[in-house]
């Protein structure tokens, strides 16, 4: 790997304490196939000599075979790795690449440029400092440039190189380079508020291919005084902005080896901290001083965003993970609703209404999501209206948590504004989001603590309350059962109610029809009435179709624990066809009901509930009894 | 105190966060440790995040027994001096059905007595986080890996499931029997680790100083003759040779260069002028084109 410094062989010691010294910038490329984006890193990194004979000996080879440059290097190969993707001639994932100067180690995200990749590029741009933007010359501002930049300064990128690449192809025309960047720049004012342009533009001429403004300065475009596109990486400046912010830290782990040390881990994310700092835990507020600030190598007097450390504080305050431990006088902000921006990255649509785990700094909590307010055509950034956001689609979208967290907004802090949500069955990563301010309502809408509580009412009432939830396909028999067995509660002077699908659709749920995202708010709406119920001490029947597994888990973590029973009316599809006491399933096979459940919208049967009964093997009657027999014996039953 | 950070304190703090995510979130994590330079700047790295606190996991060798001796006696002095808790897992069905490299080759060895064994180990111990020293700069398909690489409950790799990773916002969540593997090291690079145990003045096995060494040269590689289990061919007799090694692994199948580098500033400054990458003195990248990755996928680290 031989690094051009004499110092390697001269003097080695030398050579070594200057790149200790070293700094570090992360970029991401973003450009489409054919805008020569990995010709482009390629070519970094065979100039930056972070080749080896073997690679380009394989490299040459595979050029022959399989590469698009003729007899020549085809430094694109360097960069597709997998094995499926070489044979297809495309990238189609994140692949991170690294090389370095004397100056600087680079980490590069090189990220694919097709439409259904738009998540890709987020990920890369997530942990990027700048962004290059590739245009080929020849084609100019095209859409796909505008989603980048989009997509670049959503993620709070505020430097990007517009790498004007492919100019041996237009006769390293000036004109032709000055339109592009002028057109970009105009296009850019669209992209923040008030026609800012919300990052700063690099613009420069090149040609990854052949080299042109690369490492070296292009003899071919005089015209251009800029720094060459290493140059710029070497010397552009980074981190300082995260220094001037106040001090966060998201508390990761608790260190306490021993009765006498109390630390609390973390690395910091903006700011810099000192022995004697005054800070604020969030969200409990209370306030410490700095007692020290510990690491292996030694105690520090000071410590700055980017570091892990472990903090001790003077007082003895309950601090755990998931807190931030902040600047006492420019504290982080405290809510559990959210006006957010959502990246959608999963098949599964997002559903408003649905329940999912989301992960911001170090909290871990449940997030319930609004209607989104609107949508974004990522390629006109026009605002469209929407009920659920799809695959690679990014909306505004009120967020709803369990609890109250500790937050910044994204634009002033990338650490403590960013969020992961998580599906909660498959546990799989379905979309990424920034925090963009608190709704008010979270601090002005509060908890009305009433005198007669929920065991209060059902003393009275000589029972325990419960939710008894029926699910099953229609026409199993649920609510033919359910009400059996309220009449058999009532006949033992127990307080019912039945909440029936079909009923509460004529009133309370009226307005909504049977789409995945208004089955969902049929669910939350019913589950919330059943809550009500249980609380004021009530035995709730309720008997909904209720095919999510999310929604039907959403349900009974309202409910106290051993409070919520799922009862799964097992009956096979073409036994409930057969039956068809409501004439339905004939007119959805005729096509006369869409978004039938069991024909075109699926059930999730309970994977495990509470009670199962088979209405094929026991008539409704046998049935019920069963389940009476199941809630007696689990105490449902008693005074 | 500097105003930025340098490339390798950043790296440094990224490790050591990634370390503290995985212990606050995980049930029983692992280390695993294979004694080569790697490891030695993971175990480093691990002692700093949690310091003053000891190692809040285990340590874990998958030992094919035809590892260097001196490697073993290495990570013995290793684990007895941090009072690490150490696992040494070694394939007994292996062992019984006369696994070898001499006797079996180099891609039977390696999946009995490597990959296999790792899942073995997995399994028995119940370990749903395993950390593994593996870096991005090692091999086209590792740069696309995630650093909470998900594996299926039968261990399999899925390069077109892997969730997205943002920010440093780690999903660690899984299904009970699905198991995660952790990279701490992803974006540090060869030389990355060489200056960062150059600075840190961590321990490494003396395999990789040069020192006189017996070895055979096969097929244009040198290999060192560790035990008397190597079969000589006819007329074969071992060489002393100033050797050292560029990575560690099963002896047998371990190239050694020749090299006078005998302290850390002088395999550095080799390293640098040198002309062929790291991977090339390991026999199992060469056995079929895309082999790293179709390994990965049966579940090799």
């Amino acid at each position: 790997m031989a690094h051009k410094s004499d110092l390697i062989a001269t003097d080695i010691e030398a050579y070594l304490k200057a790149h200790e010294e070293k700094t570090l910038l992360r970029f991401l490329t973003c450009g489409s196939v054919d805008d020569g984006k990995s010709t482009l890193i390629g070519r970094m990194l065979y100039e930056s000599k972070m080749i080896f004979e073997d690679q380009l000996a394989a490299l040459e080879s595979d050029s022959k075979k399989v590469g698009t440059q003729g007899e020549d290097i085809d430094f694109a190969l360097l960069v597709d790795g997998l094995a499926s993707e070489r044979e297809q001639g495309i990238t189609i994932d994140v692949a991170y690449r690294f090389f370095s100067t004397d100056r600087r180690k680079f980490i590069v995200a090189d990220t694919p440029g097709h439409e259904q990749y738009t998540r890709n590029m987020a990920t890369g741009a997530s942990t990027a400092d700048l962004a290059i933007i590739l245009v080929d010359a020849r084609k100019g501002v095209l859409t796909q440039t505008k989603r980048h930049s989009f997509i670049v300064s959503l993620l709070g990128i505020r430097n990007v190189v517009l790498a004007i690449n492919k100019m041996d192809l237009v006769g390293y025309s000036q004109e032709t380079y000055d339109k592009i960047v002028a057109d970009y720049r105009e296009f850019a004012t669209h992209l923040g508020k008030d026609g800012e342009i919300p990052f700063e533009i690099m613009p420069m001429p090149v040609s990854a291919l052949k080299g042109d403004n690369i490492v070296e300065k292009s003899a071919g475009m005089e015209w251009f005084d800029g720094p060459t596109l290493l140059e710029y990486l070497e010397t552009v400046p980074v981190q300082q902005a995260q220094l001037e912010k106040p001090f966060r830290m998201p508390v990761q782990w608790v260190n306490r080896p021993n009765l006498d040390f109390r630390g609390f881990c973390g690395q910091i994310a903006t700011g810099v901290v000192k022995v004697g700092d005054q800070i604020k835990a969030l969200p409990s507020a209370k306030e410490s001083k700095v007692k020290s600030i510990v690491t292996m190598d030694g105690n520090l007097e000071e410590a700055i965003a980017g570091q892990s450390v472990t903090l001790t504080l003077e007082d003895e305050i309950d601090i755990s993970r998931g807190d931030v431990i902040s600047e006492a006088k420019r504290p982080a902000e405290v809510a559990n609703q959210f006006e957010t921006t959502i990246l959608w990255m999963a098949e599964d649509a997002m559903l408003p209404g649905r329940t999912y785990i989301i992960k911001t700094g170090t909290i871990m909590a449940q997030a319930t999501v609004a209607e989104p307010k609107y949508k974004v055509n990522v390629n006109t950034l026009e605002q469209l209206p929407a009920k659920k956001l799809d695959l690679n689609e990014i909306g505004e979208c009120n967020l709803h948590l369990d609890r109250r967290i500790a937050f910044d907004p994204y634009d002033d802090n990338r650490d403590t504004g960013s969020f992961i949500l998580i599906d909660r069955l498959t546990n799989a990563t379905v979309g990424c989001g920034m925090i963009r301010f608190a709704l008010r309502r979270s601090s002005n809408i509060h908890w009305q603590s009433v005198d007669v509580s929920k065991q209060a009412r059902s003393k009275m009432k000589g029972q325990r309350p419960a939710v008894l939830w029926f699910t099953g396909l229609s026409g199993s028999g649920k609510s033919t059962i359910a009400n059996l067995i309220e009449k058999k509660l009532s006949s033992i002077g127990r307080h019912t109610y039945l909440l029936d699908g079909d009923n509460v659709r004529h009133g309370l749920n009226k307005d909504l029809g049977f789409t995945d995202a208004d089955r969902v708010e049929n669910i939350r709406r019913v589950s919330e009435v059943a809550r009500l119920m249980a609380d004021a001490g009530l035995i709730t029947l309720v008997s909904f179709i209720s095919p999510f597994r999310s929604e039907r888990r959403m349900a009974r973590q309202l409910m106290d624990e051993g409070e919520f029973l799922e009862i799964f009316v097992d009956t096979p599809l073409d036994i409930a066809e057969e039956r068809d006491v409501k004439g339905l399933y004939k007119k959805a096979r005729a096509g006369e009901i869409k978004n039938f459940t069991g024909i075109d919208s699926p059930y999730e049967p309970p994977l495990d509930p509470e009670i199962r009964v088979n209405t094929v093997e026991m008539t409704a009657e046998e049935a019920a009894d069963a389940i009476i027999v199941e809630l007696e014996k689990r105490g449902i039953l008693e005074g | 105190m500097n105003a930025i950070l340098t490339h390798l304190q950043k790296l440094e703090a990224e490790s050591i966060h990634i370390m503290r995510e995985v212990v606050a979130e995980a049930e029983n994590p692992v280390m695993l440790y294979s004694v080569g330079k790697d490891s030695a700047v993971m175990l480093h790295l691990a002692q700093k995040a949690f310091y003053p606190s000891k190692l809040p996991f285990p340590l874990m060798h998958v030992d094919t027994t035809w590892k260097f001796r001196e490697m073993i006696s290495f990570r013995d002095e290793m684990a007895r001096k941090l009072g690490a808790k150490l696992i040494v897992h070694i394939n007994q069905d292996g062992i019984d059905r006369g696994i070898g490299p001499f006797t079996h080759g180099s891609a039977v060895h390696t999946d009995v007595m490597k990959t296999e064994s790792l899942k073995q180990a997995l399994d028995k111990y119940k370990f749903d986080v395993a950390f593994g020293g593996a870096r991005r700069d090692e091999e086209k398909s590792r740069a696309k890996e995630r650093i909470f690489s998900f594996r299926t409950s039968d261990h399999r790799w899925d390069p077109k499931n892997q969730r997205p990773e943002l920010w440093k916002l780690y999903n660690t969540r899984k299904a009970p029997g699905e198991s995660i593997r952790v990279f701490p090291l992803s974006n540090w690079t060869e030389l990355d680790i060489w200056q960062y145990i150059h600075l840190e003045k961590i321990p490494i096995v003396p395999l990789y100083f040069s020192a006189k060494r017996p070895v055979v040269e096969r097929n244009g590689t040198l290999i060192m003759v560790d035990d008397a289990r190597m079969p000589l061919e006819p007329g074969e007799e071992p060489m002393m040779k100033m050797v050292r090694f560029r990575t560690l692994g099963c002896y047998p199948l371990t190239g050694a260069i020749e090299s006078e580098a005998a302290n850390l500033t002088e395999i550095i400054q080799e390293m640098l002028l040198t002309t062929t990458s790291e991977r090339q003195g390991r026999v199992i990248d060469h056995d079929q084109s895309a082999s790293m990755e179709k390994k990965k996928q049966e579940g090799y680290f």
